[in-house]
């Protein structure tokens, strides 16, 4: 029998209740989703069991350098996924602005930001997603854009629907914008999710709580911005993004 | 939220968390061209490739690999144009075939299987690989060596069976061609790295 919401609600509360005695306990906070997260059923097969080797960086490292992308990777109209087909796409437009930044607050400059989503009825413009839903022939959804020298960013896109997934029975995903996220070193590789201020679907979503740390999770939605809101076009959603990892200019730096 | 309320007292800022790539990424992050990390034709191409198990030995089929290294000089500083685009039609021109990026992205494919071509890295002898997958909530490196050089710290440091899941095999009946399979789970797990 299909599990319900129910008895995911009751997994992920009892992990939710452990993290937090920890950290009360005075364990230190956890930025990142554990990869053995039961309630998400597709962990369980797909995450190893040996703890990581620790890899302590030297300036020959390869990982704390990364690859370089340029003009030629991106065109000018990438990071406008309403104007990739003829006609303007169903939904409410929106602006999606923020700055891509190492976690010593500097701007990561010139890097390749890519994103995914599904259309406004919350359907992915993918040959496997068969949620009865429309496709809308004038979206599809992915868009790329590179940082700008204060590691700014910006995408004009149409804001996602929420949709169903078989992780158990009525299992809905929170709207939700995919980011691919590349720092000046590979270690700083990020791919995550955007979410959209208010989104009663939260509490339910297994994928969102695996952030266990409230705080981390805050990290995840956006905030609606009336200033980057434009006048009879888009409402606007500011997402700064953090990148975690060591570059070797740290270690140059001897940090 | 804004990186003024992010920024903590010591300076630092908290990282964005990490969430699972899905099973939707197939339409926008591979590109033509992904695993083609060798100029076209280059005489020294080696290919790696090989398949990404789960904890029940099975593969899976919407795994992501990125590949990054140095360049056959040793160089680390890549090169852009690992996704060129056509500014026309808004597609992809593919590489350019000449210049070496150093950067390869390639999906596993629905028997779980990959391949990269590539040069061999000058320097230490190994591709960073990163690995994304449906019901992988954040992402894990691991190192494909090409061979094994003396004084490898990292595998120096690790038991032999543990040793051996970060050796890329040449395959003695194909040209200049390396087995590397990774194992998210199980008795032959693949070693994977943390970065500090
Ligand atoms: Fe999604």
């Amino acid at each position: 029998m299909a599990l319900t919401q129910h008895d995911i609600d009751r997994e992920v509360t009892e992990l939710q209740d452990a993290y937090d005695k920890a950290r009360a306990g005075g364990a230190p906070a956890a930025h990142h989703p554990p990869r053995d997260y039961a309630p998400y059923r597709s962990s369980a097969l797909r995450h190893p069991k040996q703890p990581l080797v620790a890899v302590h960086g030297d300036p020959e490292t390869v990982e704390l350098s990364g690859p370089a992308f340029g003009t030629t990777d991106v065109t000018a109209l990438d990071n406008d996924l309403t104007k990739q087909h003829h006609g303007e796409p169903l939904g409410e437009r929106i602006t999606v602005s923020g700055r891509l930044l190492d976690g010593r607050g500097r701007p990561v400059r010139g890097q390749l930001v890519e994103v995914w989503q599904a259309n406004a009825s919350g359907r992915y413009a993918h040959q496997r997603d068969d949620h009865p839903a429309p496709l809308d022939p004038n979206f599809t959804g992915v868009g790329r854009v590179l940082t700008g020298d204060d590691g700014s960013y910006s995408f004009t896109t149409i804001k996602p629907g929420a949709y169903p997934w078989r992780n158990h029975a009525n299992a809905w995903r929170p709207a939700h914008i995919h980011f691919s996220l590349f720092g000046d070193a590979f270690t700083q590789r990020l791919v995550t999710q955007m979410y959209f201020p208010n989104d009663p679907l939260f509490p339910y979503d297994p994928i969102l709580r695996s952030v266990t740390d409230e705080s981390a999770r805050q990290r995840l939605i956006a905030t609606y911005d009336h200033d980057l809101s434009q006048p009879e076009f888009s409402l606007g959603y500011r997402w700064d993004i953090v990148l975690d990892g060591p570059s070797a200019t740290w270690i140059e730096e001897g940090r | 939220m804004s990186e003024q309320s992010l920024m903590e007292t010591n300076g630092t800022l908290p990282p964005t968390p990490s969430h699972t790539v899905g099973p939707f990424y197939g339409y926008a992050l591979p590109f033509p061209d992904g695993g083609e990390i060798a100029p076209a034709g280059h005489p020294d191409t080696i290919t790696v490739h090989g398949y990404v198990y789960d904890g029940a030995g099975d593969p899976i089929p919407d795994a992501l690999l990125e590949f990054w290294q140095a360049a056959p000089d040793g160089s680390l500083t890549g090169a852009p144009g690992s996704l060129r685009r056509d500014p026309v039609t808004g597609g992809y021109y593919g590489r350019n075939g000449v210049d070496f990026t150093g950067f390869g992205r390639v999906p596993t494919d629905a028997d779980g299987h990959y391949a990269v071509r590539t040069l061999p890295p000058g320097g230490a002898p190994y591709l960073s690989v990163c690995v994304f997958a449906r019901g992988l909530l954040h992402h894990l490196f691991t190192r494909a060596y090409l061979d094994e050089p003396a004084g490898d710290t990292l595998l120096s440091g690790l038991e032999p069976a543990r040793r051996e899941t970060l050796l890329a095999r040449a395959e003695a009946d194909k040209h200049r061609t390396y087995r590397f399979d990774i194992h998210l789970q199980g008795d032959k797990e693949t070693v994977f790295l943390a970065f500090d």
